[in-house]
């Protein structure tokens, strides 16, 4: 075989007794990123809807900073698909034409739909602002402070009125949006659980509660990573206060009692997706399909350390216990997010990479070699840079949109 | 005359819902299902593997990869062999390396030497794309680039073809791959572009044991669908409702 000749998925899968011909890890790393990053999305909106929406007023702080966050993390959600496809450039055509039997055609609308949503939503929240700095900016002269004007005038789109009235409309439409979004976040991410759960072919993946599990697991997994990096830059912020010379604001770091709150509805979410987990492997167990022996070998043998150590054991029990015993700390929060956050992308890997660990035949199994040191386009596509590009994106954007839609204000 | 706007709603209204209710009754049909009742389908390809027949000598899969211009050395096939080793202890030794496409000519499966004497029975079974009438990856295609022919074949359009691999997720029978050339899902299609001509297809061509065979099965008078209709013929995995359309005589229990 000539060396530009790839044949897919040879290159990171080891096979194990009678596996079709055919048969590869087709779907590796960047199908693991999919849903985890639109999980996030759906559980950053959800976040910041909770204090819109119901009016969880202890959510204030961390709901605007979710809201923008989850801006910041949309366009990284398409990113995966795009890197894992074959024919990248014809990225567009399930939007041009869509085959609606299909669950993916069903992704630019859903999508579309959802960022329209939030997108809008941040401009009813923060138009005020937007027209305070159009105003503040008026007098001054330079050419930063020009093009910082004419920004942030395009940003008002031409909306100047801010009278109590004119407020009241705006905080009205981002209730309705808000509300709006929720059913929307949670279908963007029940519908990614439902390309897995309808592959019939599959057993693992097969199963009506894939889409209620993925949402879920996605509002934990949204919320944890909200939480950690609200602490972080409001820590960072407090630390460097301390640090300067000027004394004249007082910086205090992350709010413990929103810390706590946000902590309380993870630990909710948390518990309703471990439910739906354990219901669904109770549920396999007892009806032992035809499919089963296959299952159980992967579950409890071969992957028994990434499903039963690292994902429930270290990514839940562990961040569970962390969160319930008394007398909370912040430090200990963060420890209890970075696991829970390990914890939902083990879940999603063991879904993605476990479904592919055995063969369609069911007397044989695969291995998943991720790629480490990439050595072409593909490996490294598919490989753990890949991976940690898509991670590193969301933060890269959303340093550059807090610049203008400034979501964390000190006290 | 005079209307209020409030009226002029309301008929408007009245007369939409009153001219949708009789089209509502109708049967809107796409192209395909109207040529199709218009002029009756008169050819549905099937095929009819005879694994009694097959002696695994794989020059069925070299004839589809040359034929098909899947590289030759590369670990993905159209088509396949299957060798079965069932042993007295009831288990199945199950191999295809290469697909079978250099022949089964060593005894050893996967490196492990089996004795004569525990063998209770062995066979090779041919497998390819099952043609499904309820088609799973032409029902995940997200762009439908995979589609149904009116003579029941599944094709691939290689030029619309994303390369998703919902498709290859989908098959319960593992018959798709990316082309490693085109990087695109690929698979068989009977040689469509051989029997539109009226010629077999090249694993029919080049098995020397009528081990395989193509058939009409609308045609009555067709030896295949004659075959189908009369002896016991099986599918591989009909669990999943696909309604495949390749046929298995002999096909035994052991077989995945």
């Amino acid at each position: 075989m000539s060396p530009d000749l790839v044949v897919h998925g040879v290159e990171w899968t080891v096979k194990e007794l009678f596996v079709y011909p055919n048969e590869f890890i087709y779907w590796s790393i960047q199908i693991v990123m999919y849903p985890y990053m639109t999980g996030l999305v759906a559980g950053a909106f959800v976040l910041s809807s909770l204090y819109h929406v119901f009016d969880q007023k202890g959510l204030k702080d961390i709901a605007q900073f979710s809201l923008v966050f989850s801006l910041a993390l949309l366009p990284v959600a398409a990113l995966p698909l795009l890197l894992h496809l074959q024919q990248p450039t014809r990225a567009m055509e399930p939007l041009l034409t869509p085959h609606f039997t299909s669950a993916i055609a069903a992704f630019g609308i859903v999508f579309t739909t959802y960022a329209l949503i939030v997108v809008s939503e941040i401009w009813f929240v923060y138009r005020k602002y937007f027209v305070e700095q159009v105003q503040e900016l008026k007098g001054k002269s330079g050419i930063a402070n020009t093009m910082t004007r004419l920004l942030y005038q395009v940003l008002t789109m031409g909306a100047y009125d801010v009278s109590d009235e004119a407020i009241a409309v705006d905080n009205k439409a981002a209730k309705i949006l808000a509300g709006v979004g929720i059913p929307v976040a949670c279908f963007l991410h029940g519908y990614a659980g439902f390309i897995f759960g309808s592959v019939k072919a599959n057993a693992l993946w097969m199963s009506p509660l894939m889409p209620v599990i993925f949402i879920m697991s996605a509002v934990v997994s949204g919320i944890a990573l909200c939480m950690l990096t609200y602490i972080i830059i409001m820590e960072w912020q407090a630390f460097r206060n301390r640090r300067s010379a000027d004394k004249s604001v007082q910086i205090h770091g992350a709010e413990k009692a929103v810390v706590f709150e946000a902590g309380r509805y993870l630990l909710g979410f948390l518990v309703a997706a471990i439910t739906l987990e354990m219901l669904d492997l109770i549920f396999r167990g007892y009806t032992a399909m035809k499919s089963w022996d296959i299952l159980r070998s992967v579950m409890y043998g071969k992957d028994f350390f990434n499903i039963f150590i690292l994902q429930y054991t270290l990514g839940n029990l562990v961040p569970f216990i962390l969160l319930l015993l008394p007398k909370l700390t912040i430090k200990r929060t963060v420890v209890a997010l970075i696991l829970i956050l390990f914890g939902v992308f083990m879940m999603r890997w063991n879904v993605v990479i476990g479904g592919q660990a055995f063969s369609l035949s069911f007397s044989g199994y695969m291995h998943y070699h991720i790629p480490i040191i990439p050595h072409s386009m593909e490996t490294f596509k598919e490989g753990l840079f890949g991976a940690l590009t898509v991670i590193a994106i969301p933060f890269v954007l959303f340093s550059i949109i807090n610049k203008f839609v400034p979501s964390l204000r000190s006290h | 005359m005079t209307c209020s706007r409030r009226q002029f709603l309301k008929d408007t209204a009245t007369t939409t819902l009153a001219a949708a209710l009789p089209v509502s009754t109708m049967v809107f049909l796409t192209p395909g299902e109207l040529k199709a009742a218009v002029e009756n389908k008169k050819t549905r390809w099937t095929f009819l593997v005879d694994t009694n027949k097959c002696v695994g000598c794989g020059m069925c899969v070299k004839a589809c990869k040359l034929e098909n211009e899947i590289p030759y050395d590369a670990p993905v096939t159209r088509t396949w062999v299957e060798r079965y080793v069932i042993t007295k202890d009831g288990e199945a030794h199950i191999d295809s390396p290469m697909g079978g496409r250099d022949g089964f000519i060593d005894d050893k499966i996967r490196d492990e030497v089996i004795d004569p004497k525990d063998i209770t029975k062995a066979f090779f079974v041919p497998k390819l794309c099952n043609q499904c009438e309820n088609a799973p990856c032409v029902q995940v295609c997200p762009v439908g680039a995979t589609y149904q022919t009116e003579d029941g074949v599944v094709l691939i359009d290689r030029d619309w073809c994303i390369g998703c691999g919902y498709c290859i997720m989908a098959c319960p029978y593992g018959v798709r791959f990316f082309h490693p050339v085109t990087k695109t899902a690929d698979k068989c299609n009977f040689c469509y572009h051989r029997t539109s001509k009226g010629l077999e297809p090249a694993c029919v061509q080049a098995c020397a044991f009528d081990a395989r065979k193509i058939g009409n099965l609308k045609d009555p008078d067709d030896p295949v669908a004659k075959t189908i209709a009369t002896k016991r013929v099986a599918v591989l995995k009909d669990e999943y409702g696909t309604k495949p359309h390749v046929f298995y005589l002999g096909l035994d229990e052991n077989v995945r």
